[in-house]
């Protein structure tokens, strides 16, 4: 408001205020009423549920509805503390920690792999035709893949049929506790293993030719070229998604375990989202449930926002 | 790179090629299984457990999901009318904001932008979020596959930073001759971002197409359940009786279940496999600006 005033002729006399409000209206009356939708729109569906999360300090049970809300007593820190010191604490934040670890470790690299091997391939057609496939999954809803998979992995679907024709036992992957993180894992790189070389590939064009000539007249084989050019050149690259990755590592792909889990998984699959959707939705216990979501979110905010910052200085400066 | 290859770089690139070639086959085979057996009938399927091209081909299942009185028909219209009027409403609103939100000059710039950017970092969560669109009358409602999505904030960002792209000359002139900011958005901005804009639209179109998690919270009455929600149910419950009205499973002839949820991952997915080669290359561009944006 103090900048409009600077822009409006500066007046006589000092204006009233409901006249300064007026003009301020009349000046931008176009933008003001193109925002006004986008800004009811995120008042009313994103600020109001954070307003909400005061449910958390409550011991709101969901009588009397909204208004429920402000007569409900104040517990303080009271559905905290049952939170920290129920066995499902240490359970969420095991397989929480437990399911992004392996995805660090197992899935991360496979896109990088992917990008560097498909910069190999000679024939333009052939790898346009790989990198159009392997978009493919990336565009399939958690619904569909989690129909792909149960199919394909029933005791009858052909992965368990090739186990007993090689004389193995069946087994079943999404109710066996020892499987399920497995299948998890391997479904997620299934899913986005080219979507995720997209970034990688983008780096590895803008690496100069030249580069790559004068080495193949020194004789480097192509196996060389990738760990001395390319592979050093995208260093920067992988960094910063790593970064981004570990910035992520609370949230859990809610997505994929809520489509996949079954109650026989849930002590290895169950993770923050998952277990506030069941205890908050299915058992109703809002107070209970807000107070955990809200502990992972507040915790999630802090890693992002760091490791955001972190990514975008390194983007500017260079970290190598 | 014109000379020609030695024969350990012959070796490195066969090998490659084999592993591009598996690579495809292990990302296509599940589709394609899926598919093929959804044809099949009990017995041949049980006979040849790795086949994916039927022998006797057979509609049963397809005409089962499809016969009069299924629910599947109507949560397939549920899911075209709500992937085209949640896109229609998406872009218009999106549209506003970013048009607002490129305004050098508009003193609420500001302070609208971290108002929307905060929301992609933290929001209420599932329970409140389900008191609120309760409160709002919202359950088992239409609307609640549009309106809680209406605006995505990276959407509009992205939209916004295509706004602010165009040259402000084409706006200036514009300016003089008296054209207010309404006039200027419809007459220039619009027209001259009718690609960015696609993109957009096609981003929203596909999040419409896939979502199924409102339908999960929001929607209990199988009338208004979209396809997402429908296979969801089918594979979880493999209750294939559910899928028609009570009174046409009396006088249908029941498929298998098996038959019957893999024709429903189908017709579910077919049309987003058929679509997506033709505008994956505006999907890898929002990738792209993503990563430059942080």
């Amino acid at each position: 408001m103090r900048e409009n005033n600077k822009m409006v002729k500066p007046p006589a006399e000092p204006k009233r205020i409901s006249k300064r409000l007026y003009d301020f209206w009349v000046k931008y009356k176009w933008l003001h009423l193109m925002a006004l939708p986008a800004i009811v729109y995120f008042l009313i569906f994103k600020y109001l549920p954070m307003g909400g999360l005061v449910i958390a300090f409550k011991n709101y049970k969901g009588v009397g509805g909204i208004a429920g809300i402000f007569t409900a007593e104040w517990v303080g820190f009271a559905q905290f503390e049952r939170f920290f010191s129920s066995i499902y604490f240490t359970r969420l934040m095991r397989n929480t920690l437990l399911i992004s670890v392996y995805r660090l470790i197992f899935s991360f690299p496979c896109p990088i792999l992917l990008a560097v091997l498909i910069n190999e391939i000679t024939s333009t057609k052939f790898k346009r035709t790989v990198q159009t496939i392997s978009y493919m999954p990336h565009f399939l809803s958690w619904v569909v893949v989690a129909g792909l998979l149960s199919t394909l992995l029933s005791t009858s679907g052909p992965i368990n049929e090739a186990l007993a024709a090689m004389g193995l036992d069946k087994i079943y992957f999404l109710s066996d506790t020892r499987y399920f993180r497995s299948v998890l894992v391997v479904s997620e790189i299934w899913k986005g293993v080219g979507w995720g070389s997209i970034i990688y590939l983008a780096a590895i064009t803008g690496i100069d030719p030249q580069i790559y000539e004068a080495a193949a007249i020194d004789g480097a084989s192509r196996w060389q070229r990738i760990l001395h050019i390319t592979i050093p050149s995208i260093k920067e690259t992988i960094a910063i998604m790593l970064i981004l990755q570990v910035g992520k590592i609370l949230n859990e792909n809610f997505e994929q375990i809520f489509n996949l889990y079954n109650p026989s998984v849930y002590e290895v699959a169950d993770v923050f989202e998952t277990y506030v959707y069941r205890i908050g939705l299915v058992n109703q216990q809002y107070s209970y449930s807000a107070a955990v979501g809200l502990f992972k979110s507040v915790i999630s905010l802090i890693l992002v926002v760091t490791t955001n910052r972190v990514a975008k200085r390194m983007g500017n400066e260079g970290l190598w | 790179m014109k000379k020609r290859e030695t024969k350990q770089d012959q070796i490195f690139l066969i090998c490659n090629t084999l592993f591009m070639i598996v690579l495809c086959v292990i990302i296509i085979y599940p589709v394609l299984y899926v598919i093929g057996r959804s044809f099949m009938l009990d017995a041949e399927r049980a006979a040849n457990p790795l086949s994916i091209i039927p022998r006797n081909p057979s509609l049963q299942a397809y005409r089962y999901i499809f016969m009069r009185g299924s629910y599947v028909t109507n949560a397939y219209m549920i899911t075209i009318l709500k992937t085209v009027v949640g896109t229609a409403c998406n872009l218009v609103f999106t549209i506003l904001t970013a048009y607002v939100l490129s305004q050098r000059k508009y003193p609420l710039k500001k302070a609208l932008t971290m108002m929307v950017v905060f929301t992609m970092w933290f929001d209420g969560g599932i329970v409140p979020n389900y008191m609120l669109i309760r409160s709002l009358g919202l359950i088992n409602n239409f609307w609640v596959y549009i309106l809680p999505g209406l605006i995505s904030a990276w959407n509009m960002l992205i939209l916004r930073n295509f706004f602010m792209a165009i040259p402000s000359a084409l706006i200036e002139s514009a300016t003089i001759d008296g054209a207010n900011e309404a006039q200027i958005l419809w007459k220039i901005v619009i027209p001259t971002s009718g690609a960015a804009i696609a993109t957009i639209g096609l981003f929203y179109a596909v999040t419409h197409w896939n979502s199924w998690f409102d339908a999960v919270m929001y929607i209990t009455d199988r009338k208004l359940w979209s396809m997402q929600v429908f296979l969801r149910e089918i594979i979880r419950s493999a209750q294939v009786v559910d899928m028609v009205e009570p009174e046409a499973a009396s006088r249908a002839q029941i498929p298998q279940a098996e038959m019957v949820q893999m024709a429903t991952i189908v017709i579910t997915a077919l049309p987003i496999i058929c679509v997506y080669p033709f505008v994956q290359k505006y999907f890898v561009k929002g990738v792209m600006i993503g990563s430059v944006k942080g």
